[in-house]
């Protein structure tokens, strides 16, 4: 089906589309005036946060999780994205099918700069080289880039739309935000059910539909005799070549393929919010999406978007228990032992969502070195092998 | 002419004469063998006929051609195959996975961007890896993980690849080291057929007399960087000064 050979890259993709699609539902499961509330994630904002950088994990993972080289430098093309975007908006028009076609371009040009210079090292030389360049394309854009004769980024502020730009494509009936043939990104339908809920955005549903898309090449990708090679990279490099096979333009691609993606993922991002800023090309920003695929599981397919989706819950869901909401789960106790709750509970929620963040990655890197699909398949064995126990001793495991 | 002419090789590693004057002609469809001593340069020869190394001074030709200045993967395209003293092998994919690479790169050359199309849906390949198998008697191992088989099975697996590319020339470096006997002779067998059922040249690097002499037709014995005597296994047998180079002088 869809040229997927193999029937569980097919469910794969259709579970991926199912949770997608319904997101509106599936991360909404509290009524809006329970006090669970606030665990809900089924906004529009966050809904495409959550897509956005699965689409960034996706592309990074056929770096990282086939050819196994670190790039700690991702965020540029994800920034490189979103500045072209917004050059598009300012001098075109609001209409986000040329922005983002720039953004994939500039981004992949970057990409293949970029990649040209850092794949002639590899392991810890590569990755500290694409943070070098990492961090020259954040100090170009935040400072040199923008100075009054030649403004490229706008520095400090951020680049974003003026009324008086060009834009030379508006015409009057189109909407004044980015918008797809005149659909809106932001108009939003909310669907009243009882106590519930569920609002459905034009821009989370195109960001979802492209995620689709790339995640489909993903697999396509990942089972293709280009797909294999690259595994064969991150496996013997030696003989590889010795196979009379040239690794370098085989990373190369895969580097342009994965920036392609970060460009995506960016200009996609500038799509929902017209916005561009340095930060977004931060080294903080290369290294969430390191944890990202890390943490969903390394050279798996849906391992990225896991990832992805699990860190952004975090910080934005996490991040907003504060006093008063950590006051009202443990009023039930008797006061000293309510304030002792909140005292011990305090760091690790509000602000200080980081600290479990980091927590839970020390804790999967240590116990699930694959990842949350790892968890995942232990808890899938796990069941089937508890209903099969009664009758067969139990197995002892050979040490490892 | 040999398929394979050094002439006049030398390589030095800051105060080591490593070799010097190497001359070595290597025919077609022979197995030549190149034995010696620890340290007489055998390894750093080969590298030198791979691309890893480059010699300070002489030439190297195959089949007409100069090596030197070509990277590994260029001199591979050419038709030279290499077998590694420990068996280096795609440890993370299956076997079928392992000797499909060889014919990839066999049919398309040192890059080709396949990047949509299943590698499955690639009868020709796949045809020809399964045959590849099949020859090489592992067949039932295809969906193995490469890396968990006996050291045996890389072995014969990594000899399989390099066949897969139908080379001219196969270069084995101490292919039976820390083999077992049953492993070791099942070797041999497979050399012994190759050389017998193919068109292809062999030089072989071996530390075991048992090895070599079941079967190089051509010996080149290396002594501290230079050859000593180039003969058939016969003359090699009895020459005083092989025995001489391998004892010590009280033999």
């Amino acid at each position: 089906m869809l040229g997927l050979n193999n029937k569980k890259d097919f469910t794969l993709l259709l579970v991926v589309a199912a949770l997608t699609l319904l997101a509106p539902f599936v991360l909404n499961p509290f009524p809006s005036d329970s006090a669970m509330a606030q665990f809900n994630a089924g906004y529009p904002d966050l809904m495409q946060r959550f897509v956005i950088f699965g689409i960034f994990a996706v592309g990074f993972n056929i770096l990282f999780g086939l050819t196994g080289y670190l790039s700690f430098g991702h965020a540029a093309f994800l920034g490189v994205g979103s500045y072209a975007s917004v050059w598009m908006f300012k001098l075109l028009s609001y209409n986000i099918v040329p922005a983002i076609l720039l953004a994939v371009v500039m981004a992949s040009i970057f990409a293949l700069l970029i990649g040209y210079v850092s794949l002639r090292r590899s392991g810890i030389y590569f990755s500290i080289l694409t943070l070098a360049f990492a961090q020259m394309s954040f100090a170009l854009a935040y400072s040199v880039l923008s100075n009054p004769k030649f403004n490229l980024t706008n520095g400090e502020t951020g680049l974003q739309v003026y009324a008086n730009d060009p834009q030379v494509f508006h015409r009057a009936g189109l909407p004044d935000v980015p918008h797809l043939f005149g659909l809106s990104m932001r108009s939003t339908y909310t669907m009243d059910v009882g106590a519930w809920s569920f609002s459905f955005n034009v821009g989370y549903y195109i960001s979802a539909i492209v995620l689709l898309l790339v995640f489909y090449l993903a697999i396509r990708i990942f089972r293709s005799p280009f797909g294999m090679m690259l595994r064969a990279i991150k496996s013997n490099q030696t003989r590889m070549s010795y196979t009379g096979l040239n690794p370098r333009p085989y990373t190369l691609a895969a580097f342009v393929i994965s920036g392609a993606y970060a460009g995506l993922a960016g200009g996609l991002m500038a799509a929902m919010d017209p916005l561009a800023g340095a930060e977004r090309m931060q080294w903080t920003a290369s290294g969430e999406v390191v944890l990202m695929t890390i943490l969903g599981g390394t050279g798996t397919l849906i391992g990225p978007i896991l990832g992805a989706g699990f860190i952004k819950y975090f910080e934005n869901i996490f991040s907003k228990i504060n006093d008063t909401v950590l006051h009202q789960w443990f009023a039930f106790m008797p006061d000293g032992m309510e304030d002792f709750m909140v005292f011990v509970i305090k760091p690790f929620v509000g602000k200080g969502w980081n600290l479990t963040l980091g927590i839970m990655f020390m804790l999967v890197v240590i116990f699930l070195p694959g990842g949350l699909v790892e968890g995942g398949q232990r808890l899938g064995k796990w069941i089937k092998n508890r209903g099969k126990s009664k009758d067969s001793p139990a197995k002892t495991e050979p040490a490892e | 002419m040999g398929i394979l002419e050094v002439k006049d090789v030398g390589k030095r590693f800051g105060g080591l004469q490593a070799l010097s004057d190497v001359n070595l002609s290597v025919k077609e469809n022979s197995v030549h063998a190149i034995i010696g001593p620890n340290g007489a340069g055998k390894s750093t020869l080969l590298n030198c006929l791979v691309g890893k190394l480059i010699p300070d001074t002489g030439s190297v030709m195959f089949d007409g051609q100069s090596v030197l200045g070509r990277v590994p993967h260029e001199i591979n395209q050419m038709g030279i195959s290499r077998v590694f003293q420990t068996p280096e092998i795609f440890g993370d994919l299956t076997v079928l996975e392992n000797m499909m690479i060889p014919c990839f790169a066999k049919r398309d050359g040192h890059f080709r961007m396949h990047a949509v199309r299943n590698m499955m849906a690639d009868r020709e390949i796949v045809e020809k890896a399964e045959a590849m198998l099949v020859d090489m008697n592992m067949a039932d191992k295809k969906g193995m993980h490469s890396a968990s088989m006996s050291r045996g099975d890389k072995r014969r697996l990594e000899i399989g690849m390099c066949l897969a590319q139908e080379p001219r020339l196969l270069l084995l470096d101490e292919p039976t080291a820390g083999m077992a006997r049953a492993d070791t002779n099942n070797t041999i067998d497979l050399l012994k057929q190759i050389s017998d059922e193919r068109e292809i040249t062999i030089a072989i690097i071996e530390h075991d007399m048992h090895v070599v002499f079941s079967l190089a037709n051509r010996i080149t014995v290396l002594a501290q960087g230079t050859p000593l005597v180039e003969d058939n296994p016969e003359n090699i047998r009895g020459n005083p000064k092989v025995r001489e180079a391998y004892l010590g002088e009280t033999a």
